[in-house]
């Protein structure tokens, strides 16, 4: 059953469970929910590659697996280089009539941390768009290397707290800016690049399905809000993800075969940053009076980021 | 359909067209590469078959080594045939990989042309990076000269696809010295070749949907160690496929292959044991020196993985001195060969002198010269029955003579 027949959040998160409740991410963790809401997008069967992080580690520890489907995890770089090598085994097999069935539909998938996607996989990522294999990778950006308890990656926004890059008696945190991942990869060629958000279910499945439908290789940005580094309620995922979206931190847009931007959601209200910096303990530091600038700082750049986006989208270019 | 390529009963090939030639003829399903010297031809050829219909899998040409041994897990993992060629760095950038394809039992095939590592930066050939993969629980067979590159890479996909061995295999050959070497090679005609090596037959692959594979999973203390085990024990293993495959390819084309090879030992007093392609240019001398009546002989352990432990004893058994040949630097121990050889003549009852030569670093040529000075040193250890030179001694090398390590034995 596809999206389009799907009324409601509860049906939508159980008609095609290929993706085990029982694993080892946090309570509150978002990348299950992401996760499963790919893997319901779609009811073509399924080739997924996973980078070493968190979902990897949580999801496949010998001798059980949550992944109802064809899986795979190498190394912490790799997952985008893994799937190429199996959507070109799929092509060659199709060709010389070796599979067992060759006429199951197939969706190839990558899954990556925003370390392996942002930091050391990059290069990975980067080959297997500029080569078009038929694929589509899903950051889990969680804006640092949660796994291994919370460190810097270069998705980690400027002033937020990491155990390597501290907030402390002369420090703000991370003096750097995130990168722009979702522009990089829709001028690395990718067919369809977006920043999805699962507080905005439909629009992030509707995502998925255009990322999984258009031919070529697509790369997904998703917010997933991390309760143990962020520094919030578990209960609160969803909520400090509206924060995210609403704050206009995570603008929710797509670009199309690296031109046409649609922006996919409008805060009607939109709220200060400021709101969704204090809901979390890695931003604490910067209500300080002597890091309160990094917060304007914050607000000023997300104001130029969104106003951007707007005028890309009316450009058509 | 690919289009057949019509060979001549003797080609003239290097060592890199011979295994590009075994790669087209194997219809390999998946070629994912990154070039490298001097592996690249490999892969240029290969190319050429691609461009020109000789070729119905995909050829995918990735961003780094490590890229491409990724892909070439992914590939395997999908269910089908997978090769891909390297040399030194790009085989030093591969080596993450390498352990997770073989941890993975995925029957990749590699084939290496042996190049030094840097630095300083090197593109001749000598056997760092071969030595680089002893750990990596990949079969190893090492090629000689372009025929055998062309006849061992067929091989490798018979032996590592077996259902008894699932294992990842690479093919070595010396750069330059074979990889661009033009030899006379006596090809199989395609559709023979093919025969020989066999319908790949798909096990856990990601492309059946009728069940669900995990590829890759965690393992800690629980039972990480039991895989590992596990490993070992397919490669341990192997040889029975191994020895079954090298007899087969012999009916084929009366082209006879051991896991140890031995030239000239059935009364020989000392031998050189050595990989390589300088494992000719050492039977090539003791020939000569049989003519003089001298009782010299060479040992190859063709296979470097699993180590023909038990081979190389009974070879090597009833020699007086013996000199063990490493084209690697050993960087503070002795080589590796000469650790593997003397472990395991220390298994006998005889146990016969052994010293260490290091050679040829960087594409440093070993010359007849240099093999019968050799010689000359394992004849004079047999004379008065303990060791004459150092334990470990650098060969070929400018400067001062270079020697390491001293014996007790016998003195």
């Amino acid at each position: 059953m596809a999206i389009t027949n799907i009324k409601n959040l509860k049906e939508f998160s159980t008609v095609n469970e290929r993706f085990e409740g029982a694993h080892l991410l946090c309570p509150g963790c978002a990348h299950s929910m992401i996760v499963r809401e790919l893997m319901n997008a779609t009811d073509d069967n399924l080739v997924i590659a996973t980078n070493t992080g968190c979902l990897e580690v949580s999801t496949a520890v010998y001798p059980y697996t949550s992944w109802d489907t064809s899986w795979i995890h190498i190394g912490f770089e790799n997952a985008a280089s893994a799937i190429s090598g199996a959507e070109a085994m799929y092509k060659a097999r199709k060709r010389k009539g070796t599979l067992k069935d060759p006429d199951a539909p197939v969706k190839f998938v990558a899954f990556g941390g925003d370390g392996a996607t942002y930091d050391i996989g990059f290069q990975w990522l980067s080959g297997a768009i500029e080569r078009g294999h038929d694929f589509t990778y899903i950051c889990l950006d969680n804006e640092n290397y949660a796994n291994t308890g919370g460190q810097r990656s270069s998705a980690t926004p400027i002033g937020a707290h990491t155990t390597t890059a501290q907030a402390g008696r002369v420090s703000y945190g991370k003096k750097q800016r995130k990168k722009d991942m979702v522009g990089i990869m829709a001028a690395n060629g990718a067919v369809y690049s977006a920043q999805l958000a699962p507080n905005k279910w439909k629009i992030m499945a509707k995502g998925f399905q255009k990322a999984l439908e258009m031919e070529g290789p697509s790369f997904i940005n998703t917010v997933s809000a991390c309760t143990t580094e962020w520094k919030f309620d578990p209960k609160d995922t969803i909520h400090i993800t509206d924060l995210a979206t609403d704050s206009l931190m995570f603008p929710i847009y797509e670009i199309i075969n690296g031109r046409e931007l649609n922006i996919l959601y409008r805060p009607k209200n939109v709220i200060p940053v400021e709101e969704y910096l204090a809901a979390q303990g890695r931003y604490k530091h910067l209500f300080k009076p002597e890091n309160r600038h990094i917060i304007d700082l914050i607000q000023k750049e997300v104001d130029a980021k969104w106003e951007y986006l707007q005028r890309r989208e009316e450009a058509r270019i | 359909m690919a289009e057949k390529m019509e060979l001549n009963e003797v080609e003239v090939w290097d060592g890199n067209y011979a295994v590009s030639q075994a790669l087209r003829q194997a219809q390999v399903d998946v070629v994912a590469a990154y070039p490298i010297t001097p592996s690249t031809p490999i892969v240029e050829n290969y190319g050429a078959y691609v461009a020109n219909g000789y070729v119905d899998g995909e050829f995918v040409m990735v961003e780094s080594e490590h890229a491409a041994m990724s892909a070439c897990v992914g590939a395997a993992a999908a269910g089908g045939r997978v090769a891909t060629a390297t040399s030194s760095q790009g085989f030093a950038l591969m080596v993450e990989v390498l352990y997770q394809a073989s941890g993975m039992r995925l029957p990749i095939v590699l084939t290496v042309v042996n190049r030094a590592l840097a630095s300083p930066l090197n593109v001749r050939g000598d056997h760092s990076d071969m030595y680089l993969g002893r750990d990596s629980g990949w079969i190893q067979i090492d090629a000689f000269n372009a025929q055998e590159a062309y006849d061992l890479t067929l091989c490798a996909f018979r032996i590592g696809e077996d259902m008894r061995t699932r294992l990842p295999v690479m093919v070595h050959q010396d750069g330059f010295d074979t990889s661009h070497t033009a030899q006379n090679v006596k090809p199989l005609q395609d559709d023979e070749a093919y025969k020989f090596v066999g319908v790949y037959k798909p096990f856990e692959e990601m492309l059946d949907f009728s069940k669900a594979v995990t590829y890759g999973a965690q393992t800690e203390e629980d039972w990480h160690f039991e895989h590992k085990a596990k490993q070992h024990k397919a490669l341990m293993d192997s040889p029975v496929v191994i020895d079954e495959v090298f007899e087969e390819f012999k009916k084929l084309t009366g082209r006879e292959y051991k896991r140890v090879e031995s030239y000239l030992m059935d009364d020989a007093e000392v031998a050189i044991v050595a990989l390589g392609s300088n494992v000719e240019t050492a039977t090539y001398t003791a020939q000569q020196l049989r003519e003089k009546g001298i009782k010299v002989g060479v040992v190859s352990p063709r296979c470097f993985r699993p180590f023909p432990f038990d081979e190389i004893r009974d070879a090597l058994k009833d020699v007086k001195s013996v000199a063990v040949l490493d084209r690697s630097c050993p960087m503070g121990a002795m080589g590796a060969l000469f650790n593997e050889v003397t472990a395991a003549m220390y298994t006998t009852d005889s146990r016969p002198i052994i010293s260490n030569y290091i050679y040829g670093l960087g594409g440093r040529d070993l010359t007849v010269e240099d093999i019968k000075a050799i010689y000359e040193e394992q004849l004079a250890n047999a004379e008065v029955g303990h060791l004459t030179t150092p334990v470990q001694q650098f060969i070929g090398v400018r400067g001062p003579k270079l020697g390491f390590f001293e014996t007790r034995r016998g003195k």
